[in-house]
């Protein structure tokens, strides 16, 4: 059994304890002490800030050419936080069981309070920072609402908030790159972690550049590099977005917890063609005033798939707004992984719209009529922009055109309540680790968990381990553990690239999109998991025969750069789809069609309220798994209702 | 639609670059324009041959990763948009379509397409930032800001920081990028004690990085993908004559 380290006492004041007795460490050691920061989104930009303001020597890297680019800067939304400025009853319990129920009640009831209990600093924290939010006339914050929640406890800035939070905490980073405390590693990839007698030391870094392989020591290495949506090739994910670094800790004895745990997000742009390379997202926040339909009969819908019939000409009454209808006391803002669900079932009952059959309505006449076109213009301008730029189309007069598509994965690296991986000093925060979302992530909270890893968690928990090293001195690069990992760097660069096959990195990426998404997307099966397993086993193979790599290593190469990535989604997939097979459970975003009731998840308590953690056993073994029970001591387990 | 490309290849900052001509048949005017790119390069790559390099991330318009000078202008011909936010249906079947790196002084090319502009990183850590430590702040509605000013740093802080604004300049001036920061901050009470000391230390860093001065010929506003105005500039002006000619000690 793993040992969440979750501190006693009641949930209100586990955080409080927890603080008021970790380790310090003092002014002088953190001076001595370096820690490699790996990835600048929301978490691992707050973290390079908070931990270079404490004075520790902070070393951060990222892919893209400034820490400004990572992908945190996509999202449209908005983030929660407690504050209750709007008087509606809301409460850190409220948003605390608002984000345990929404994820299906797979998540730790420790880490989840915790996180709603900093939520109001983080809004404090970006204000004083100078994040515009947006304001009421009497110049205080606004708020709006996100699915799953019946309160107001959304803040936002226009349809951009990722990017202002984003660059909130990039200002604060590149203030500590002036003041000499961060030093910056842009265009930069992380290729393998080095481990010193069973700690993480280091990393293995490729200057994208030059093509040079790079060695890094830290005390502490902090993983911080997203999600792995694009196993599935098209998600809402950036292009550059991989599981890389998370992927080389797993297989350097980090446990990866939950891996089948994939957020498809119900309202993305429809897939229009197979040279499609990436999907777009439309903000969760339109579903306050858009609502949701299709046709209510097939030959209406099939009338309009051929071109005989637009939107318009359907009559209010042969419309079904099926959330509304389904869900009345949440409706169009019910939860992400149910208004996916329903959005393929309609899809599935040939009612879908769109040349493709595989889109649903959404519809703003009804906010446009009531509001006027100026409101819904100023709420969401930057987004009905975005549709038309991509759609052609105008949304404030015909209805935007929806599908669900790959978005977040709560699953990720197995992490204790410090954030600290199975690896003594190897830490994953943000989207990286596995803790707080359970089997399905509300909206409006992968800001809140990435900033409140960064800004307000990791700063103590890694005091608890550091305490321990202020007399471990720099360790010099020439050891032979940095020599043997770098050496196993170069070897698989090396290997791709003597392949000199017939197919390019991204054939591969697509076919493993494909299998993923037909077997382990939206709807699994047992018998369809056992196929993906051997098709992906098969396409492995056949990638390391037959993949052409252009270019060469020691320059730069984005051929080469992709194959890397796409080399380690293949051995995720695989990953991905065993831990899929094992969870005979429906619960959030993992549906397996054997258990439903009345077309709703059916999670198993008795058998699976546990964290699948797993241990890498070679590529070509059967990995392990390890169970972290889930233990809930305040909350009683229900059928979750949206009804 | 067929088209005909014209491509800046250039292997690394040191060589010299060309235009090389390709052509890409059977594109769909839906597709966009990196997906077109995309298909040239899966062509390139099953010829054996090296694809185009070029910058890109999140495909969506707001990373600001994406650059390249297509037809003689930043970001291409639609207004208002970033590389990645093209349709091939911008373009007209048969039309050759020239491809460059943003050109500048302070942005050098790596390769092919893609320039280094980590410049613009080094003028915010002189200055383009508010002085918050983690863990000091005060209530998030202790300060009210009045929504147009609210709105108006909001305007500002769109900036993606892509670089736009320098290619587009016939001097090469970061001034829409710089002023659009300073802006931002200005705006806001939480960024007005460190005002002076901002604009004076980003305009200085901006000029050491190579950029020239401002042409006033509003290019930058013209192809600014988020449409960040020119009037961020006199404001930018404004803030540094007054930092200028008040000492950082003078009462404010």
């Amino acid at each position: 059994m793993l040992d969440s380290k979750i501190p006693a006492g009641p949930l209100s004041e586990k955080w409080t304890t927890y603080k008021n007795t970790v380790k310090l460490v003092n002014p002088s050691n953190k001076r001595k002490l370096e820690i490699i920061i790996v990835g600048t989104g929301l978490a691992g930009a707050s973290a390079a800030a908070t931990l270079g303001e404490l004075g520790y020597k902070v070393k951060v890297f990222c892919f893209q050419d400034s820490p400004r680019r990572a992908h945190s800067i996509a999202a449209q939304g908005g983030i929660n936080a407690a504050k209750n400025y709007k008087n509606d009853g809301d409460s850190t319990y409220r948003l605390f069981y608002d984000t345990i129920k929404g994820g299906d009640f797979r998540a730790r009831e420790g880490n989840v309070y915790r996180l709603a209990e900093v939520s109001a600093n983080i809004i404090d924290q970006c204000v004083a920072q100078g994040v515009p939010f947006a304001r009421e006339y009497g110049g205080l914050l606004d708020n709006r609402s996100f699915g799953g929640a019946q309160v107001s406890r959304t803040f936002y800035a226009r349809g951009q908030t990722g990017q202002q939070l984003l660059i909130g905490a990039y200002q604060g980073l590149e203030r500590q790159v002036g003041l000499g405390n961060v030093q910056e590693f842009s265009r930069h990839e992380m290729l393998d972690i080095v481990t010193i007698d069973g700690k993480a030391r280091g990393i293995i870094a490729r200057n994208l550049v030059t093509g040079e392989l790079e060695r890094h020591f830290g005390h502490a290495v902090l993983l911080c590099t997203g999600g792995y949506g694009n196993v599935f090739y098209l998600s809402t994910n950036a292009m550059g977005s991989n599981v890389t670094a998370a992927w080389k800790a797993y297989k350097r004895g980090a446990f990866f917890g939950n891996p089948c745990y994939t957020q498809i997000h119900p309202t993305c742009i429809p897939v229009s063609g197979d040279y499609q390379s990436k999907l777009t997202l439309m903000s969760e926040s339109l579903r306050n005033d858009g609502r949701v339909w299709v046709p209510k009969s097939r030959e209406d819908a099939k009338a309009i798939r051929e071109g005989r019939k637009k939107p318009t000409d359907i009559a209010e009454e042969d419309r079904d707004y099926y959330l509304e209808r389904k869900y009345p006391s949440y409706g169009n803002l019910a939860p992400r992984d149910i208004s996916s669900r329903a959005a393929k079932e309609a899809c599935d009952d040939q009612r879908g719209v769109g040349e493709s059959g595989l889109a649903v309505y959404l519809d703003f006449s009804a906010a446009i009529n009531r509001l006027g076109k100026h409101v819904i213009e100023e709420r969401y301008g930057n987004l009905f922009d975005m549709y038309a730029h991509i759609t052609a189309e105008n949304p404030y007069e015909v209805p935007m055109r929806i599908y669900p598509a790959v978005h977040y994965t709560m699953g990720g690296l197995w992490v204790d309540y410090e954030l600290m991986t199975t690896v003594p000093g190897l830490y994953a925060l943000g989207e990286c680790n596995f803790s707080d979302h359970g089997a399905n992530r509300l909206g409006a909270s992968a800001l809140m968990q990435g900033l409140a890893d960064g800004y307000f968690v990791i700063p103590y928990t890694i005091g608890s381990y550091l305490a321990g090293e202020i007399f471990t001195k720099a360790i010099p690069t020439d050891h032979p553990a940095f020599e043997e990992t770098e050496k196993h760097v170069r070897e698989s660069l090396d290997k791709l690239l003597s392949i000199q096959g017939t197919k390019s990195v991204d054939h591969y990426h697509k076919e493993l999109g494909k299998i993923m998404w037909d077997y382990c997307g939206m709807a699994r099966t047992a018998e369809g998991l056992k196929q993906a397993r051997e098709m992906v086993k098969k396409l492995r193979a056949e990638f390391w025969q037959n993949v052409r790599v252009t270019g060469k290593a020691n320059e730069f190469n984005q051929d080469l750069e992709k194959a890397m990535r796409v080399a380690d989604f293949i051995e995720l997939g695989e990953l991905m789809i065993v831990d899929a097979y094992e969870r005979n459970e429906s619960c959030g975003g993992h549906f397996r069609t054997e258990f439903q009731e009345e077309g709703e998840a059916k999670r198993n308590d008795d058998e699976y309220a546990y964290v699948a953690a797993w241990e890498f056993r070679g590529v070509d073994n059967d990995p392990a798994m390890h169970k972290e029970e889930l233990k809930y001591e305040t909350v009683k387990l229900a059928t979750r209702s949206y009804k | 639609m067929n088209v005909k490309l014209r491509i800046w290849r250039q292997r690394n900052a040191q060589e010299q670059g060309k235009f090389v001509d390709y052509a890409v048949n059977d594109a769909n005017p839906n597709m966009s324009f990196l997906e077109m790119i995309d298909v040239l390069n899966e062509s390139l790559v099953n010829k054996g041959e090296e694809p185009v390099a070029f910058d890109h991330d999140c495909r969506e318009g707001i990373c600001g990763m994406c650059s390249m000078y297509i037809n003689g202008r930043a970001h291409g011909p639609q207004k208002l948009s970033t590389t990645c936010q093209l349709y091939m249906r911008n373009f007209s079947d048969g039309e050759t379509i020239t491809i460059e790196p943003f050109r500048a002084k302070g942005f050098p090319v790596i390769r092919d397409l893609v320039v280094d502009r980590s410049a613009f990183d080094r003028i915010i850590a002189a200055g383009g930032f508010i002085s918050a430590s983690t863990g000091q702040a005060q209530d998030a509605n202790a300060i009210p800001i009045s929504k147009t000013n609210a709105d108006l740093a909001m305007d500002a802080a769109a900036c993606i920081g892509c670089g736009a604004c320098v290619a587009a300049c016939k001097n090469a001036s970061a001034m829409l990028f710089v002023s659009a920061k300073v802006s931002h901050l200005a705006l806001l009470p939480q960024g007005d004690p460190e005002r002076r000391k901002r604009a004076l230390a980003m305009v200085a860093q901006m000029d050491a990085e190579g950029f020239g001065s401002c042409t006033n010929t509003y290019a930058c506003e013209a192809e600014c993908p988020k449409g960040i105005s020119v009037a961020n500039i006199a404001r930018l002006n404004r803030e540094y004559l007054n930092a200028a000619i008040v000492s950082e000690e003078m009462p404010k």
